[in-house]
């Protein structure tokens, strides 16, 4: 029998602190062993060089890339260009009007990612409809004493960006009626939706802006022109609402059919019980997938480099033609993956954050 | 609070179902049902699962349709008029055996989405409304929370509340005990009876047989979707006159 | 009567689907209209009869015979196959890479999972456009000119104008022992099932099983080789004025479009093979242990076959984007189907409309099949659930 208590004691040396967790977790078997000082060697290889061509030995400023070492990255050439890479041609001395948009942008996303910002339904609608619209205006000009801008003037990280907003806010309420219809019970309207949907899922998106560049002209007749921005737009709001409807209806499906019967038994009709009830509580389950559709979209606005437009891949691509900036190349695109990986990165990363809570509750 | 005496006709049936049949594919779920019911009257019906009682009470309301026969509630008959559906449904009640609350709005704005949206009451009458209701079914304080965060007894009360806002001539319940854990069965059962003594018209869906000695004015055995028997509750319990009845009593009074 | 009707829910879903359609009719009509009406002004003719007119220009890869003077019919096949064929190998290895990042995400070695967690995070986030200029422009474009080759025991050889393999040539003999592999092959896979079958029914499996089927896969194609008196000899690439000859060629463009696919695609792969891996439950490898299973044997025949039922719906979705995905070889100038026939084919003839309408038609019968064949797989393995 046990007298007295037992006092606690410490573990044994091996088991906690900084040297158990090595043990633990990098050398606990032979093979981890070997598979640790093998990735240990790869790492001590590659990246104190990695370091040394980025950082020490890298030339940042200079006129052309005879400026610039052999032994080191020449960021001097994404320096000299990185006002063409953020504005393209837009006139040097309008581009504050880009810089409203780029502004608008960030406080807008501000506004409906952090929590503690309030009025998220007044952010949304500002989003939604007034963004659109001002920046619109703002961008291309023609109004309230503005000079006008030609699209094909514009061009880098704007026509990134302007495509993935307006593919976006586009994409997004075409998807969730497409959703809808493919959900509904009327035969003539499920089999249109579900045709649009598995249509433009099944093709790759060049053969779409390919179809927006080429056959679009010929579908209209030849009073009317579309910009070649606009018709690269209408190709990807095409294609992205048709994956966003396939997200949007994994939420609508995941919906208890009894908040439906609810509604009907307080006497809401359909567009009421959709709008109140069933959508706000789909589109919140799913907004995960819906982030992961924006990356997407946002990686694929880089296809528009194949019919002609200047976004911030071509612009880069363009620029290491020019014989003034030879062999530049690994930094241009360097630069360019940098700015598309902090996008979708922050963007994985926020929805990542928003499933974690989600499953915490 | 419940303008239950109104000045329409008091001897005809609110509820009148005649002649209502109702297939699923080949599968015939209701059969000849008939059932007229007063107002003011309280009537439950039970009897085993699959015996078509649910689905006659989703008749009534059009949250199922029915195939053959008429239904007319408070002299609107059911037909595919949306019209006619809408009027019906703003008329009858319904409280679901899962609860079926709205988990992305707060307690009092589930009291109150339908009289905005659907009767177009302004705001803060509505919210009046709602939390005078809500006091009777004693969860006041409970308003501004999420359903999420309130106990299956604490939903089904808000349920209720929230079919009552709508001002309804009817109630239809559909086992609404069912998904409770024992102790807070009685919570709802104490509402329910509270408004039958207020004289709300009431068809109820349950097992709780305790509940139906005390309320019901008439006891209704379906089985394999039909009315097997119906009757006052005195001779329901006491003296069952199909066999089959006698036999589910015995099982569900057995325990 | 007519708000009668309005207010019937059957009648109103009738009437919207009938203004639906017709909707649809008339827009339809008017893009067909303005179409021929645009078309008759520019001088195009519709219809398919450019497909056997000659085509005129060269194709860099072709995997059948092809030279100019063949149809534009002949540059559709060409560049389908040249798809095929880089699609192909594209599943292959990032199948392979895929697996391997996923399951060492989940390894025990931190250092190991974090390799993989950094590879993923990286390879997933950037354009895969961008990917495949990096390879293209930013690699295979600096590489040595055919002279100063990069080589290995001198066989084979890496430069500018690609990769280059010794091709084995077979005589009737050698093709012989070449289709005795495929039966040993065959054979093989059939030991082994019956293995399979044996072990479940009677707990024994079949004696001598490993030596069988390593004497099957090299003892028969040497016999038959032998026996048949065939003959083979490596058709090794050598230097020739200013470019390589003979043995297999691998063009920078095949290498950077495969490599991108590749390292892009094995991303989303490891992903879904981990998250694949984590949706089986502790508690079932805790049960199968708690049986007596060992740790090998615990993955195999509890963890991973309920982890392929979650992982391979996802999986045939990145095999589908990597299909599409190899489109972007348009970029680089890889001669598939949309950069030959979408884009060559299209300039030279003008007929936009069946060009694109057939490149289109490729794909969704490619995706649709597939889509089906993975309805009729759900099904199955719903079926057995049950």
């Amino acid at each position: 029998m046990q007298k007295e208590m037992i006092e606690a004691r410490t573990p044994p040396i091996m088991t906690v602190g900084a040297l158990a967790w090595i043990k633990g977790n990098l050398f606990n078997t032979a093979t981890n062993c070997l598979v640790t000082l093998v990735i240990a060697y790869g790492l001590f290889a590659l990246i104190p060089p990695l370091i040394q061509w980025a950082f020490i030995e890298a030339v940042w400023t200079g006129e052309s890339s005879a400026d610039c070492t052999a032994d080191g990255a020449c960021w001097a050439f994404v320096n000299a260009r990185l006002d063409q890479f953020i504005y393209g041609f837009y006139p040097p001395e309008h581009t504050w009007r880009v810089d409203i948009f780029f502004v608008q942008l960030a406080v807008v996303l501000a506004w409906l990612m952090i929590p503690a910002i309030p009025g998220k339904k007044y952010g949304l609608v500002y989003g939604l409809v007034a963004m659109p619209i001002t920046s619109w205006i703002v961008l291309s000009g023609g109004m309230l004493g503005l000079t006008p801008v030609d699209t094909h003037d514009w061009g880098g990280l704007m026509v990134t960006l302007v495509l993935a907003m307006y593919g976006m806010l586009a994409s997004l309420p075409i998807g969730v009626l497409l959703a809808l219809g493919r959900r509904s019970e009327m035969p003539v309207v499920r089999t249109f939706c579900t045709v649009y949907i598995e249509l433009w899922r099944g093709v790759p998106l060049i053969t779409v802006l390919f179809m927006a560049s080429v056959m679009l002209p010929l579908f209209v007749p030849e009073e009317i022109v579309f910009d070649k921005l606009i018709r690269a737009m209408i190709g990807m709001v095409m294609f992205q609402s048709a994956y966003m409807a396939e997200v949007v209806r994994g939420g609508l499906q995941a919906i208890p059919k009894g908040q439906q019967e609810a509604c009907d038994s307080l006497g809401m009709g359909y567009w009421k019980s959709m709008l109140l009830v069933v959508l706000p509580q789909a589109v919140r389950m799913v907004i995960p997938g819906i982030v992961n559709t924006f990356i997407a979209l946002f990686k694929d606005t880089s296809l528009v480099l194949i019919i002609g437009l200047f976004d911030l891949l071509s612009i880069v691509q363009a620029g290491l033609n020019d014989p003034v900036w030879l062999g530049t190349s690994t930094e241009g695109y360097i630069f360019a993956a940098l700015v598309f990986w902090i996008f979708c990165f922050g963007m994985s990363r926020y929805s990542q954050s928003l499933e974690n809570k989600r499953q915490e509750h | 609070m419940l303008n239950i005496n109104n000045n329409k006709d008091a001897l005809a049936p609110v509820i009148d179902v005649s002649q209502v049949n109702k297939w699923y594919g080949q599968f015939h779920v209701l059969k000849d049902i008939n059932l007229k019911v007063m107002r003011g009257e309280k009537i439950v019906i039970c009897g085993p699962s699959g015996s078509g009682k649910s689905t006659l009470i989703r008749c009534i309301n059009a949250l199922e349709e029915h195939q053959q026969g008429d239904i007319v509630v408070d002299g609107t008959e059911l037909t595919r008029d949306l019209k006619n559906i809408e009027t019906i449904r703003r008329e009858v009640g319904m409280v679901f055996q899962q609860f079926n609350l709205f988990p992305h709005l707060t307690v009092l704005e589930n009291c109150t989405l339908a009289p905005i949206w659907v009767k177009k009451e302004n705001r803060v009458e509505a919210e009046k409304t709602a939390m005078a209701l809500l006091e009777r079914v004693k969860i006041p304080e409970q308003a501004d929370k999420y359903p999420g965060q309130l106990s299956g007894g604490q939903q089904q009360r808000v349920a209720i509340a929230r079919s009552l806002c709508m001002n309804p001539e009817v109630m239809l319940f559909d086992e609404p005990t069912s998904a409770l854990d024992p102790e807070m069965i009685k919570e709802v059962l104490d509402v329910m009876i509270e408004l039958a003594n207020e004289g709300m018209t009431m068809i109820c869906v349950t097992h709780e047989m305790g509940f139906a000695r005390t309320v019901a004015d008439r006891m209704i055995f379906m089985d394999d979707g039909q009315i097997i028997e119906e009757g006052p509750p005195e001779t329901f319990f006491n003296n069952p006159a199909s066999e089959r009845t006698q036999q589910f009593l015995g099982q569900i009074l057995s325990h | 009567m007519l708000l009668r009707l309005w207010r019937d829910s059957a009648w109103r879903a009738v009437l919207f689907q009938v203004l639906l359609i017709s909707l649809v009719l008339l827009f339809g009509g008017w893009i067909v209209d303005n179409t021929l009406t645009n078309l008759e002004n520019r001088g195009i003719s519709t219809g398919f009869d450019f497909l056997s007119q000659s085509a005129g220009f060269g194709i860099i890869q072709s995997l059948i015979e092809y030279n100019e003077s063949l149809s534009f019919g002949h540059t559709f096949v060409v560049g389908l196959l040249n798809t095929l064929l880089v699609s192909a190998l594209g599943i292959v290895f990032a199948t392979l890479l895929g697996f391997g990042m996923g399951v060492a995400r989940l390894s025990s070695n931190w250092l190991l999972a974090k390799v993989a967690a950094v590879y993923v995070e990286v390879f997933r986030n950037i354009p895969l456009l961008l990917q495949i200029f990096f390879w293209y422009f930013a690699v295979l474009s600096v590489l040595p000119s055919p002279r100063q080759s990069l080589s290995l025991f001198d066989i084979f050889f890496l430069n500018i104008r690609g990769v280059f393999l010794p091709e084995p040539v077979f005589d009737a003999g050698g093709m012989i022992a070449v289709w005795a592999f495929v039966v040993a092959a065959v054979l093989t896979v059939g030991l082994v099932l019956l293995n399979k079958r044996q072990r479940k029914n009677t707990g024994r499996p079949l004696p001598f099983l490993k030596a069988t089927g390593a004497l099957l896969l090299i003892g028969l194609p040497v016999v038959t080789f032998w026996l048949a008196n065939g003959s083979l000899h490596w058709d090794v690439p050598h230097l020739k004025g200013f470019g390589f000859k003979g043995g297999i060629e691998l063009l920078p463009e095949l290498l950077a479009l495969w490599f991108a696919l590749t390292v892009y695609t094995a991303a989303f792969i490891a992903e879904v093979v981990r998250s694949g891996i984590e949706s089986v439950s502790k508690g079932q490898k805790e049960a199968a242990a708690a049986l007596g299973l060992r740790p090998g044997r615990v993955m195999n025949l509890v963890v991973i076959p309920q982890a392929m039922r979650v992982i391979i719906p996802p999986l045939t979705n990145q095999y589908l984007n990597l299909i599409k995905n190899s489109s972007l070889a348009t970029a680089i100038g890889y001669p598939d189907l949309v950069s030959v026939f979408a884009g060559t084919t299209l300039n030279q003839t003008g007929q936009a409309i069946e060009v694109i309408a057939m490149t289109m038609a490729v794909y969704l019968t490619i995706s649709l099949t597939v889509s089906m064949l993975m309805n009729m797989y759900n099904r199955w393995v719903a079926l057995v659930e049950r």
